[in-house]
Order: C-alpha cells, then sequence, then structure tokens
C-alpha cells in the first residue's frame, strides 16, 4: 500500500496532465476529453464535480442520507455552506441545494448529505425512495457565506429546526473534530423524537463533549426532549441564558426564523446572527390581481401573468430554463430581464422596468415582463 | 407529378387544415409527454458506439493489416456523430434532459460547419421554409437548379457533375453555405468584405478540423502517417456522400414538391403541416439504415416533428400514414435506390432550360429576403 500509493499517484497526475493538454483537446474536438472518458469513468472529468453514491442509508422513514465520493475538483467546503446536487429522473436532471452535514475534517474526503423527502417535493421524494449505490450524480462547488468563520467565535449556540439541521450538523462535527475548547449549545426543533435525523449522533457527541450541551425540542409531547413546543424566548432565558454573547447560526423553517430573528433584532444583537434559508416562504400566488403577460422572447413564447414565479410561469408555457434550488440561493436560473418589473417573493421589493439579471425562481412578474429566455 | 400535389393542397378546405393540424399535434402532444428514461438511454447509447467506432477507428488505421476496418470504422463513427446524434441533438431533440452536453445550444458536431451557421440554415430556415423557393437554400444550395420554377441559367448545364462534386465536399458546402457564396459570385448582391468577416467563424471550426484529422492525427502514427492522412480522407469522403445522399433522397425525388413564396403568407399550422408532408419523402429500410440516416428515412416524420426524439419516428410512422390516408394526402416513400435514381433523374432533366420557365428569379428573391436559407435535414 504505502509502496504503491505514490506511485499511483504519480500516474494518475501524470494521465491527469496529459488529458487537460492542448494536444488531448485537439484530438478529441470538438467533443471534448470528458465525452470520450466519461464513457469507463462515469465521476472523471477536467473540470465538472462529479461524485459517486457510495453509501444510502436511512435514519428516519422520511429522509435519506447520503454518502458521495467526489471527484478531484471538489475543492472541499466551509462548515455550514451548501452545494447543488444533479441527479437525473426519468431522463430529466434536476438540481437542489444541499448542506453536507459532514466535518470538514473528514479524513476520507467523502461528503454526507442529508434530504428530507418532503411532499411534493420530487427530487427529494426521489432521493429517499430510488437512490442507488454507484450512481454518479453532479455538484456544483460549496457556495454560501453561511459558514463558520475562520477564526472560530469561543461561545457558538447552533439553533436548527427539522432538516435545518445539516448545516449545523457539520458546524458541531467540525468544532468537535478541532477539539473546540469553548461552550457550544446545539439547540434542535423538530416535530416528535421518531422524525429527528442525527439524533443517536447527537447524543454520542454530547456525551462525549462536556462542553456540547444538547437541547432538543419537540412539537408533540412526551418525547423525552429537554425542551418541549415551538421555539419562544421562554426556552432562551431558561436554558441559554448567555445567548447575547454568542455568535449563533441559525437555520430551519420560516416561522421559526422569523422568531429567532425578532429576538436578536430587538436586542440589538441582529450582527452576532448568521442564518441560512432551507425553505423559502411560500410564494402567494395572486392570480386574481395578475396583469400583463410574460414574453419569453428567444423560445417565441407568450403567457398570460398567471401571477406565480416566472420560473414556474416558464416551465408552465412548456420552457426548461437551467434551475436549481428554486429558492433564490442558487442562481442557476438567473435570467436577462429585457422589460417588465418584478416584485421579490423574499423581500417584496419591486425592480426597477429597465433591463437587468433576475433570479426568476423567486421573481413574480408586475405586469407585462419580457425575458431573453 | 408536381400538378398532383399542388391540387391535393388547393383541395384541401380550412376546415380539413384544421383538423390535419389537430390531428399532428395530437400525435406530438403525447410524444413530448412521454419522453424519459428510454429516450435519455437512447441516445447515450448511441453516443457511446459512435466513440467506440471513433477511437476504434482511428487506432486501425495505425495498423497497416486492418488499415480497411480502421476506415470503415471511422466512416461509421463520423456518419452517426452527424446523422443520428448530431443533427439530432441540435434540433433540440434532447434539450428536455437539461444535460448540458446534449443540449441544443452547447453541441457541437464532428463537422466543418459551425453548430451556430447551421442552426440557422437547417433548424430555421430550411424547417421553417421547407422547399419554398428562394427561402430555402437547400433547393440546390445556391449551386444546383431543383425546380422548374427556378429560372435556368447556363451554369446550370452542369448540375450533374456539381451534384458529383457537392456529395464529396458537402461537409465543406454545408459549411459555407450560411455564406451564401453565390450572392459574391454570381448575382453580386454581397460584396467580398463582408464575406470575409462572415468566413472568419467558419474557417476557425474548419482549421481545427483539418488540424485535428489531416495534421495531429497523421503525426500520433508516425511512419504510419500517409496511411491516416489517406484514411481520414475516405472517411471523411464517405460522410460526405452518405449525408449528402440521404438529404437530398428526402426533399428531392421527382414527386416531392415545392412551394412558391406565396404559400408562407398567413399560412396556417395546419397547412405548414401538409406543407413539411408534400415536401418531404421517405425511403425503407431495416434499423441499421434507419440509425445511419439519423433516422432521416422518416423525413416525412422528421419535418412534421424535428423536435421529437428521432428514434421515435418508426413509431409514429404508422399513425402519420393513417392521418394522411383518412385526408387523401400523398405519404411518399419508395427504396433508399429507387428514390436516389428519381432525385438524379430531376436533377439531370433540369440541367436543361425544360419546363416551365421561372418567374421568380434568384436574383430578386435575394433581393427581397431578409433572412437566408438552409440545409437539408
Amino acid at each position: 500500500m504505502s509502496a504503491t500509493a505514490p506511485r499511483t499517484h504519480f500516474f494518475s497526475t501524470g494521465l491527469r496532465r496529459a488529458l487537460s493538454s492542448r494536444i488531448a483537446a485537439t484530438l478529441a474536438y470538438p467533443h471534448g476529453v470528458d465525452r470520450y472518458v466519461e464513457h469507463f469513468a462515469p465521476t472523471f472529468s477536467l473540470n465538472e464535480v462529479r461524485a459517486e453514491v457510495t453509501a444510502v442509508r436511512y435514519q428516519t422513514d422520511d429522509s435519506v442520507t447520503m454518502t458521495l465520493h467526489p471527484n478531484g475538483n471538489w475543492q472541499g467546503f466551509r462548515a455550514g455552506q451548501y452545494l447543488r446536487l444533479t441527479v437525473e429522473i426519468n431522463g430529466v436532471r434536476r438540481t437542489r441545494c444541499y448542506s453536507p452535514a459532514n466535518s470538514v475534517h473528514a479524513a476520507d474526503g467523502l461528503i454526507e448529505l442529508t434530504a428530507k423527502a418532503h411532499a411534493g417535493g420530487f427530487v427529494s421524494k426521489h432521493l429517499q425512495q430510488d437512490l442507488q449505490v454507484g450512481t454518479t450524480v453532479g455538484l456544483s462547488q460549496a457556495e454560501g457565506t453561511f459558514a463558520l468563520p475562520e477564526t472560530r467565535p469561543s461561545r457558538v449556540l447552533l439553533i436548527s429546526g427539522g432538516s435545518g439541521i445539516t448545516p449545523v450538523m457539520a458546524m458541531l462535527r467540525t468544532l468537535c473534530d478541532e477539539g473546540h475548547a469553548g461552550q457550544i449549545t446545539f439547540l434542535h426543533y423538530s416535530n416528535a423524537a421518531k422524525d429527528q435525523i442525527y439524533a443517536a449522533e447527537l447524543a454520542e457527541i454530547a456525551a462525549k463533549h462536556p462542553n456540547v450541551q444538547l437541547l432538543r425540542g419537540y412539537v408533540e409531547a412526551d418525547q423525552g426532549g429537554e425542551l418541549s413546543g415551538l421555539f419562544g424566548r421562554a426556552h432562551l432565558n431558561d436554558a441559554v441564558p448567555d445567548y447575547a454573547e454568542a455568535q449563533t447560526f441559525l437555520c430551519g423553517p420560516p416561522g421559526m426564523m422569523k422568531a429567532v430573528q425578532q429576538i436578536w433584532t430587538d436586542e440589538g444583537i441582529a450582527e452576532r446572527l448568521h442564518l441560512e434559508h432551507f425553505t423559502a416562504a411560500p410564494v402567494v400566488v395572486d392570480s386574481a390581481n395578475a396583469e400583463g403577460e410574460v414574453r419569453f422572447m428567444r423560445s417565441e413564447r407568450l403567457a398570460k401573468n398567471s401571477g406565480g414565479t416566472l420560473l414556474d410561469q416558464a416551465e408552465a408555457a412548456g420552457l426548461k430554463p437551467e434551475s436549481g434550488c428554486r429558492m433564490g440561493i442558487c442562481h442557476a436560473c438567473t435570467c436577462r430581464k429585457t422589460a417588465g418589473r418584478v416584485r421579490d417573493t423574499r423581500t417584496g421589493e419591486i425592480s426597477d422596468a429597465g433591463e437587468g439579471d433576475i433570479q426568476i425562481c423567486i421573481s413574480v412578474p408586475v405586469g407585462t415582463v419580457t425575458l431573453d429566455l | 407529378m408536381t400538378a398532383i400535389t399542388k391540387n391535393t393542397f388547393s383541395s384541401l378546405t380550412p376546415a380539413q387544415f384544421t383538423a390535419i393540424g389537430n390531428e399532428f399535434d395530437a400525435i406530438r402532444n403525447r410524444m413530448r409527454a412521454d419522453l424519459g428514461e428510454r429516450d435519455a438511454k437512447y441516445i447515450r447509447t448511441m453516443i457511446k458506439r459512435q466513440r467506440q467506432f471513433e477511437v476504434a477507428g482511428r487506432v486501425m488505421m495505425m495498423i497497416p493489416p486492418i488499415w480497411p476496418a480502421g476506415v470503415a470504422a471511422l466512416s461509421v463513427s463520423k456518419i452517426l456523430d452527424n446523422m443520428e446524434i448530431g443533427h439530432n441533438v441540435m434540433h433540440g431533440q434532447y434539450d428536455w434532459m437539461g444535460d448540458p452536453s446534449l443540449n441544443s445550444k452547447n453541441f457541437e458536431w464532428d463537422s466543418a460547419d459551425t453548430s451556430k451557421n447551421w442552426k440557422i440554415t437547417h433548424n430555421y430556415e430550411h424547417h421553417t421554409y421547407t422547399n419554398v423557393l428562394n427561402k430555402d437554400h437547400d433547393i440546390g444550395y445556391g449551386l444546383l437548379r431543383m425546380s422548374t420554377d427556378q429560372k435556368w441559367e447556363p451554369r446550370f448545364l452542369a448540375n450533374l457533375p456539381l451534384t458529383v462534386l457537392l456529395h464529396t465536399f458537402f461537409q465543406h458546402f454545408v459549411a459555407v453555405q450560411n455564406l451564401k457564396l453565390e450572392e459574391v459570385l454570381i448575382y453580386k448582391t454581397k460584396t467580398g468584405a463582408q464575406l470575409k468577416e462572415e468566413f472568419k467563424p467558419v474557417w476557425k471550426k474548419m482549421r481545427k478540423q483539418l488540424a485535428k484529422d489531416y495534421v495531429l492525427f497523421p503525426l500520433l502514427a508516425g511512419p504510419m502517417a500517409p496511411m491516416v492522412f489517406a484514411g481520414n480522407v475516405l472517411a471523411n469522403l464517405a460522410r460526405n456522400v452518405w449525408a449528402c445522399a440521404v438529404i437530398f433522397n428526402g426533399h428531392f425525388p421527382e414527386d416531392v414538391e415545392q412551394f412558391p413564396e406565396s404559400v408562407i403568407e398567413n399560412e396556417t399550422r395546419g397547412q405548414w403541416y401538409v406543407r413539411q408532408l408534400l415536401g418531404s419523402a421517405n425511403f425503407s429500410g431495416g434499423k441499421l439504415m434507419h440509425i445511419m440516416s439519423g433516422n432521416l428515412s422518416f423525413q416525412i416524420e422528421h419535418h412534421l416533428f424535428p423536435d421529437i426524439p428521432a428514434h421515435r419516428y418508426a413509431e409514429i410512422a404508422p399513425e402519420v400514414r393513417a392521418i394522411c390516408e383518412k385526408h387523401g394526402l400523398p405519404y411518399k416513400t419508395d427504396s433508399f435506390a429507387r428514390q436516389t435514381l428519381s432525385t438524379w433523374k430531376r436533377i439531370a432533366k433540369l440541367s436543361l432550360p425544360s419546363g416551365k420557365s421561372g418567374t421568380v428569379s434568384p436574383r430578386m428573391a435575394n433581393e427581397k429576403v431578409a433572412a437566408p436559407m438552409a440545409l437539408a435535414a
């Protein structure tokens, strides 16, 4: 092993260098080197990040935890960041955002993602029901500013709800791997004990690390958690009285995030709160007041404004624009608007009427809008 | 022959056109809704085979005793690349998959023609204005006289030898098709400077193709360089002749109709379908013939449904035929050999100033038509 490893490494770097040479590019023109090599090494790519699914396990009835072995193009991530995962379902590629839940120090270089199959979640349902070990998936590099700062804060409060646990799980595991000396509070909410992902591992970590305080809140009664009911100021006051001193990292459903944000804003400590939306607030489709039409210039289609997001309207018109998170995070759907005003579903902000790039998954037309799509 | 189909076109009532349009739309919608795993698997398998033939062909060409097998394999690879893969992917038949490597926007093929120019001359001009004289540049490629409505000029005496030339250098003719050379050389409606500018991207692509086939691979073969060079010439030639023949058979057999520009004014969807039907012809064959022709053996189905994956045309064909029978429309199909013979007979006849004289000269058309024209599917 020790003798062959450097030789294998030498061979693979040499091969890689040859394959990325200009000569290889000319020989493989116009299709490119990847398009030849991928037929016998599906995860190989000169530039793209691809990964092989090496393990699939089920922590709860409605979730799936997958282990991915990324190719050499993966540059790693900062604990808390997300990536875009692309899978093919019935011949069609679908992209969604997931946050790795593993420690950034995992020695095997593997990525662990957990998805909850929620009602209407086309991709998460597929992952939960059909994902097979050995499947090749596409990945983006890690993205997002929600991450542990390089200089680790000494007092850390991690608050999460439901499957929003994954980015803060990565933070907790990373800090524990680093032998973090400061106090860490892990405050997590879920409906019931049977729905909670990472339950066993959290208990184990808390038992092993005296500086980790684990607080579990369950919405349903008699679940055995340290807290009961939804998040509220009382939980903070009773269980985490020094919360104002901590750097707090928050990821959960919209209602819970709003409640937490309110407290931090009221107390003037909002700069110590870092957050990640993992589900978009539901878009209120106001079809009654929708006016004008949506013009898809390049595809020469026209649709009456339905009041939904431009992404939904484009898809309803039979177009297949690129898209990813569908919640305004990943910018995969960014598209040129050549005329018209749009409303940002997250902020309610109305754009100007001129030309500009917009994220169509979180943009609702206000009157007639023309897209270069 | 032409007269019969023209009567067919004018004998249909608006209600019939609407009915025909709806019936074809129904097939199209059903197919689109059914796209999935099967189609993805099909095109990926086809690409895998093409890559295997290509790599095997290029390697075998460097080994003297199996050089002929190498030439054959590379010819097959180039034909698959252009016909069943490139042509069909660039039509957007697989855009729904969301795979960037199978997207019509990104795909580039093993041909001197740039995908960008091809999508203009072919997808837009040829498929929109199929067989409309002066709008569909595939009618003779600005080189040949393919219709009695095309005014005879002395240069058309060379119709037959020029057709041979077109087959031989097909990829390069297609590559420069969008430049409309005849506008510079014959009709003087375009300047040399304009041409030079338009030729730049074409040359960029041609150069890479030439470098690969005629410099790099021969060099790689060392002492076998001349053989590899010659093998690549032959493989490109085989692809050129085959592709050109398939395309000619799809639109130029004698009973395939061409249309005056007036038909496209206020043309309805139903009329568009009927024009596609009358302007195309199929040829019969086995599964291999269909694959090697990029399923353009189902040229009729392809023109009715250009963005439906071509491997499905065989399934659609009986339904299309039934619709034709129901409405008394001709469904033109024959063997490859007979369609080829018929095409060459037409080309030979039209080299002479026979038939009715044309009313629209190409020169007038060039002045009127803003959009240029295209190549065959």
